[in-house]
Protein backbone atom coordinates (compact mmCIF):
# COMPACT_ATOMS: atom_id res chain seq x y z
CA UNK A 1 0.00 0.00 0.00
CA UNK A 2 3.04 2.39 0.65
CA UNK A 3 4.42 1.50 -2.79
CA UNK A 4 0.84 2.40 -4.15
CA UNK A 5 0.53 5.51 -2.64
CA UNK A 6 4.14 6.71 -3.26
CA UNK A 7 3.94 5.94 -7.20
CA UNK A 8 0.62 7.85 -7.05
CA UNK A 9 2.06 10.98 -5.62
CA UNK A 10 5.18 10.77 -8.28
CA UNK A 11 2.17 10.66 -11.09
CA UNK A 12 0.56 13.67 -9.12
CA UNK A 13 3.60 15.27 -9.30
CA UNK A 14 4.07 14.83 -12.90
CA UNK A 15 0.53 16.32 -13.67
CA UNK A 16 1.75 19.15 -11.73
CA UNK A 17 4.91 19.45 -13.42
CA UNK A 18 3.42 19.55 -16.59
CA UNK A 19 0.83 22.13 -15.99
CA UNK A 20 2.85 24.12 -14.56
CA UNK A 21 5.59 23.93 -16.62
CA UNK A 22 3.97 23.59 -20.15
CA UNK A 23 0.49 24.57 -19.15
CA UNK A 24 -1.09 21.47 -20.36
CA UNK A 25 -3.53 18.69 -18.38
CA UNK A 26 -1.27 14.94 -18.16
CA UNK A 27 -4.28 13.20 -19.37
CA UNK A 28 -3.28 9.78 -21.43
CA UNK A 29 -6.28 9.36 -23.54
CA UNK A 30 -6.08 12.82 -24.51
CA UNK A 31 -2.34 13.31 -25.15
CA UNK A 32 -2.39 9.89 -27.32
CA UNK A 33 -5.33 11.39 -29.31
CA UNK A 34 -3.13 14.38 -30.04
CA UNK A 35 -0.80 12.42 -31.26
CA UNK A 36 -3.26 10.85 -33.87
CA UNK A 37 -4.71 14.38 -34.58
CA UNK A 38 -2.70 17.10 -34.11
CA UNK A 39 -0.20 18.41 -35.93
CA UNK A 40 3.25 19.92 -35.81
CA UNK A 41 4.77 20.78 -32.65
CA UNK A 42 1.57 19.92 -30.45
CA UNK A 43 1.92 16.54 -31.87
CA UNK A 44 5.80 15.92 -30.64
CA UNK A 45 5.29 17.43 -27.42
CA UNK A 46 2.64 15.03 -27.06
CA UNK A 47 4.74 12.21 -28.65
CA UNK A 48 7.93 12.83 -26.47
CA UNK A 49 5.34 12.67 -23.01
CA UNK A 50 4.44 8.89 -24.45
CA UNK A 51 7.82 8.32 -25.29
CA UNK A 52 8.62 8.82 -21.37
CA UNK A 53 5.92 6.55 -20.22
CA UNK A 54 7.47 3.88 -23.01
CA UNK A 55 10.61 4.44 -21.65
CA UNK A 56 9.65 3.78 -17.88
CA UNK A 57 8.25 0.72 -19.33
CA UNK A 58 11.83 0.01 -20.85
CA UNK A 59 12.93 0.06 -17.82
CA UNK A 60 10.80 -1.27 -15.27
CA UNK A 61 10.37 -4.14 -17.42
CA UNK A 62 13.85 -5.34 -16.69
CA UNK A 63 13.37 -5.18 -12.65
CA UNK A 64 10.84 -7.18 -10.74
CA UNK A 65 7.37 -8.17 -12.21
CA UNK A 66 5.62 -4.55 -12.06
CA UNK A 67 4.96 -4.02 -15.52
CA UNK A 68 3.33 -7.77 -16.81
CA UNK A 69 2.52 -8.76 -20.25
CA UNK A 70 -0.90 -8.87 -21.04
CA UNK A 71 -1.96 -12.72 -20.24
CA UNK A 72 -5.99 -12.17 -22.24
CA UNK A 73 -5.65 -13.77 -25.56
CA UNK A 74 -5.34 -11.42 -28.69
CA UNK A 75 -9.02 -10.67 -29.61
CA UNK A 76 -10.62 -9.63 -26.23
CA UNK A 77 -7.53 -7.63 -26.05
CA UNK A 78 -8.30 -5.98 -29.08
CA UNK A 79 -11.91 -5.08 -28.38
CA UNK A 80 -11.10 -3.84 -24.72
CA UNK A 81 -8.45 -1.53 -26.81
CA UNK A 82 -11.04 -0.42 -28.81
CA UNK A 83 -13.65 0.10 -26.21
CA UNK A 84 -11.20 2.43 -23.81
CA UNK A 85 -10.23 4.07 -27.04
CA UNK A 86 -13.34 4.85 -28.08
CA UNK A 87 -14.74 5.50 -24.76
CA UNK A 88 -12.32 7.64 -23.40
CA UNK A 89 -12.22 9.94 -26.36
CA UNK A 90 -16.12 10.21 -26.13
CA UNK A 91 -15.78 11.32 -22.78
CA UNK A 92 -13.11 12.95 -22.92
CA UNK A 93 -10.83 10.95 -20.08
CA UNK A 94 -9.77 8.36 -18.41
CA UNK A 95 -8.02 7.29 -15.59
CA UNK A 96 -5.77 10.26 -15.18
CA UNK A 97 -7.43 12.62 -16.78
CA UNK A 98 -10.77 12.92 -15.33
CA UNK A 99 -9.43 10.40 -12.53
CA UNK A 100 -6.46 12.16 -11.34
CA UNK A 101 -6.49 15.76 -12.71
CA UNK A 102 -10.07 16.50 -13.28
CA UNK A 103 -10.77 15.47 -9.80
CA UNK A 104 -8.28 17.44 -8.79
CA UNK A 105 -9.56 20.71 -9.71
CA UNK A 106 -13.05 19.86 -8.84
CA UNK A 107 -14.62 19.16 -12.75
CA UNK A 108 -17.93 18.93 -12.29
CA UNK A 109 -17.53 16.75 -15.81
CA UNK A 110 -15.05 14.04 -13.79
CA UNK A 111 -16.85 14.04 -11.12
CA UNK A 112 -19.38 12.46 -12.94
CA UNK A 113 -16.94 10.36 -15.18
CA UNK A 114 -15.04 8.82 -12.46
CA UNK A 115 -18.26 6.74 -10.58
CA UNK A 116 -18.92 5.96 -14.10
CA UNK A 117 -16.27 4.23 -15.43
CA UNK A 118 -15.29 2.61 -11.84
CA UNK A 119 -19.07 1.43 -11.76
CA UNK A 120 -18.79 -0.18 -15.59
CA UNK A 121 -15.64 -1.28 -14.99
CA UNK A 122 -16.54 -3.49 -11.49
CA UNK A 123 -19.75 -5.00 -12.96
CA UNK A 124 -17.80 -5.76 -16.13
CA UNK A 125 -14.80 -7.67 -13.93
CA UNK A 126 -17.97 -9.45 -11.81
CA UNK A 127 -19.69 -10.94 -15.40
CA UNK A 128 -16.64 -11.75 -16.64
CA UNK A 129 -14.92 -13.53 -13.90
CA UNK A 130 -18.40 -14.82 -11.52
CA UNK A 131 -20.77 -15.43 -13.73
CA UNK A 132 -19.30 -15.79 -17.63
CA UNK A 133 -16.37 -17.25 -15.74
CA UNK A 134 -14.12 -16.23 -18.87
CA UNK A 135 -10.96 -16.30 -16.66
CA UNK A 136 -10.11 -16.84 -13.78
CA UNK A 137 -8.65 -14.02 -11.86
CA UNK A 138 -4.63 -14.19 -11.30
CA UNK B 1 13.36 27.83 -30.77
CA UNK B 2 15.02 27.34 -27.17
CA UNK B 3 11.60 27.43 -25.53
CA UNK B 4 9.93 24.67 -27.87
CA UNK B 5 12.89 22.18 -26.94
CA UNK B 6 12.55 23.19 -23.13
CA UNK B 7 9.15 22.20 -23.69
CA UNK B 8 9.69 19.39 -25.09
CA UNK B 9 12.35 18.11 -22.76
CA UNK B 10 9.65 18.71 -19.84
CA UNK B 11 7.10 16.45 -21.84
CA UNK B 12 9.92 13.60 -22.14
CA UNK B 13 10.50 14.22 -18.18
CA UNK B 14 6.98 14.37 -16.97
CA UNK B 15 6.19 11.59 -19.20
CA UNK B 16 8.91 9.64 -17.39
CA UNK B 17 7.86 10.73 -13.84
CA UNK B 18 4.31 9.59 -14.86
CA UNK B 19 5.70 5.99 -16.36
CA UNK B 20 7.38 5.80 -12.88
CA UNK B 21 4.89 6.20 -11.04
CA UNK B 22 2.60 3.70 -12.73
CA UNK B 23 5.51 1.35 -12.10
CA UNK B 24 6.27 1.86 -8.84
CA UNK B 25 2.22 1.88 -7.81
CA UNK B 26 2.06 -1.42 -9.35
CA UNK B 27 -0.58 0.39 -11.90
CA UNK B 28 0.91 -1.33 -14.42
CA UNK B 29 0.30 -5.26 -13.50
CA UNK B 30 -3.41 -5.71 -14.91
CA UNK B 31 -4.00 -8.37 -11.73
CA UNK B 32 -3.83 -5.36 -10.11
CA UNK B 33 -6.55 -3.61 -11.74
CA UNK B 34 -8.75 -6.22 -11.27
CA UNK B 35 -8.22 -7.14 -7.85
CA UNK B 36 -9.32 -3.80 -7.27
CA UNK B 37 -12.83 -3.69 -9.47
CA UNK B 38 -13.49 -7.51 -8.27
CA UNK B 39 -15.51 -6.22 -5.32
CA UNK B 40 -16.72 -9.88 -4.66
CA UNK B 41 -13.29 -11.64 -4.94
CA UNK B 42 -10.42 -11.14 -2.74
CA UNK B 43 -10.47 -6.92 -2.58
CA UNK B 44 -7.22 -4.72 -2.83
CA UNK B 45 -7.20 -1.25 -2.33
CA UNK B 46 -4.15 -0.12 -3.96
CA UNK B 47 -5.95 1.88 -7.11
CA UNK B 48 -7.65 3.74 -4.74
CA UNK B 49 -4.09 4.31 -2.30
CA UNK B 50 -2.49 4.86 -5.86
CA UNK B 51 -5.85 8.00 -6.81
CA UNK B 52 -5.50 8.97 -2.98
CA UNK B 53 -1.67 9.87 -3.66
CA UNK B 54 -2.23 11.50 -6.80
CA UNK B 55 -4.98 13.47 -6.10
CA UNK B 56 -3.12 14.63 -2.43
CA UNK B 57 0.07 15.95 -4.30
CA UNK B 58 -1.99 17.32 -7.69
CA UNK B 59 -4.59 19.47 -5.84
CA UNK B 60 -2.47 20.79 -3.50
CA UNK B 61 0.03 21.83 -5.95
CA UNK B 62 -3.32 23.24 -7.79
CA UNK B 63 -4.07 25.00 -4.62
CA UNK B 64 -1.22 26.89 -4.02
CA UNK B 65 0.22 28.01 -7.34
CA UNK B 66 -3.40 29.11 -7.76
CA UNK B 67 -2.96 31.29 -4.64
CA UNK B 68 0.39 32.43 -5.50
CA UNK B 69 -0.85 33.66 -9.03
CA UNK B 70 -4.91 34.80 -8.46
CA UNK B 71 -4.49 34.84 -12.67
CA UNK B 72 -4.38 31.21 -12.59
CA UNK B 73 -7.29 30.02 -10.78
CA UNK B 74 -9.34 30.89 -14.16
CA UNK B 75 -7.69 27.61 -15.52
CA UNK B 76 -8.16 25.51 -12.60
CA UNK B 77 -11.44 24.74 -14.94
CA UNK B 78 -10.57 23.76 -17.98
CA UNK B 79 -12.55 24.79 -21.58
CA UNK B 80 -14.31 21.67 -21.89
CA UNK B 81 -17.01 23.04 -18.96
CA UNK B 82 -19.78 21.51 -16.88
CA UNK B 83 -21.67 19.93 -19.76
CA UNK B 84 -23.47 16.34 -18.58
CA UNK B 85 -23.92 14.63 -21.78
CA UNK B 86 -24.96 11.03 -23.64
CA UNK B 87 -21.22 11.31 -24.49
CA UNK B 88 -19.52 12.29 -21.26
CA UNK B 89 -21.78 8.81 -19.62
CA UNK B 90 -21.76 6.67 -22.51
CA UNK B 91 -17.92 6.96 -23.29
CA UNK B 92 -16.64 6.80 -19.18
CA UNK B 93 -19.48 3.66 -19.68
CA UNK B 94 -17.55 2.20 -22.64
CA UNK B 95 -13.97 3.06 -21.42
CA UNK B 96 -15.04 0.84 -18.00
CA UNK B 97 -15.96 -2.10 -19.71
CA UNK B 98 -12.60 -2.16 -21.73
CA UNK B 99 -10.73 -1.61 -18.76
CA UNK B 100 -12.60 -3.88 -16.88
CA UNK B 101 -11.71 -7.14 -19.59
CA UNK B 102 -8.37 -5.86 -20.45
CA UNK B 103 -7.18 -4.33 -16.99
CA UNK B 104 -5.24 -1.19 -19.07
CA UNK B 105 -6.33 2.01 -19.08
CA UNK B 106 -4.14 4.26 -21.83
CA UNK B 107 -0.97 5.14 -19.29
CA UNK B 108 -0.73 1.43 -17.99
CA UNK B 109 -0.89 0.35 -21.62
CA UNK B 110 1.57 2.93 -22.88
CA UNK B 111 4.12 1.78 -20.55
CA UNK B 112 3.39 -1.56 -21.19
CA UNK B 113 4.08 -1.01 -24.63
CA UNK B 114 7.36 -0.59 -23.80
CA UNK B 115 8.23 -4.40 -22.78
CA UNK B 116 7.47 -5.03 -25.90
CA UNK B 117 4.49 -7.82 -25.24
CA UNK B 118 2.42 -8.58 -28.60
CA UNK B 119 -0.83 -8.14 -26.29
CA UNK B 120 0.25 -4.55 -25.16
CA UNK B 121 1.02 -3.50 -29.19
CA UNK B 122 -2.33 -5.30 -29.88
CA UNK B 123 -4.20 -2.80 -27.55
CA UNK B 124 -2.36 0.12 -28.02
CA UNK B 125 -3.06 -0.29 -31.57
CA UNK B 126 -6.44 -0.84 -30.88
CA UNK B 127 -7.12 2.08 -28.65
CA UNK B 128 -5.90 4.16 -31.52
CA UNK B 129 -8.50 2.78 -34.30
CA UNK B 130 -11.11 3.32 -31.24
CA UNK B 131 -10.03 7.11 -30.79
CA UNK B 132 -9.95 7.50 -34.89
CA UNK B 133 -13.62 5.58 -34.97
CA UNK B 134 -14.91 8.55 -32.15
CA UNK B 135 -13.25 10.92 -34.16
CA UNK B 136 -14.92 9.90 -37.09
CA UNK B 137 -18.42 9.61 -36.10
CA UNK B 138 -18.55 13.51 -35.44
CA UNK B 139 -16.36 15.48 -38.32
CA UNK B 140 -18.60 18.47 -38.12
CA UNK B 141 -18.16 19.35 -34.35
CA UNK B 142 -13.65 19.44 -35.46
CA UNK B 143 -12.64 19.20 -31.76
CA UNK B 144 -9.11 18.58 -32.74
CA UNK B 145 -8.76 21.76 -34.93
CA UNK B 146 -9.51 24.23 -31.55
CA UNK B 147 -6.02 26.24 -31.04
CA UNK B 148 -3.99 24.77 -27.99
CA UNK B 149 -3.33 26.59 -24.93
CA UNK B 150 0.33 28.91 -25.17
CA UNK B 151 3.43 27.24 -23.89
CA UNK B 152 4.34 28.94 -20.55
Amino acid sequence: MFLAIFGGALIGLSASLYWSLNGRVAGISGILSGVLLNHGQERWLKLLFLLGLFAAGMVFVRFGDRVAAPTLPLLPLALAGLLVGFGTRLSGGCTSGHGVCGLSRLSVRSLVAVPTFMVAAAITVFVVRHVLKLWLPS
Amino acid sequence: MAAVVKALLIALACGLLFGVGLCVSGMTDPANIGAFLDVSGKWSPNLAGVMLGAIAVHASWLHFAARREPADEKRLLPGNGKRIDGALLGGAALFGVGWGVSGYCPGPAIVALGSGALGAVVFVAAMAVGILLCEGTRWTTKRSGKPSAPLR
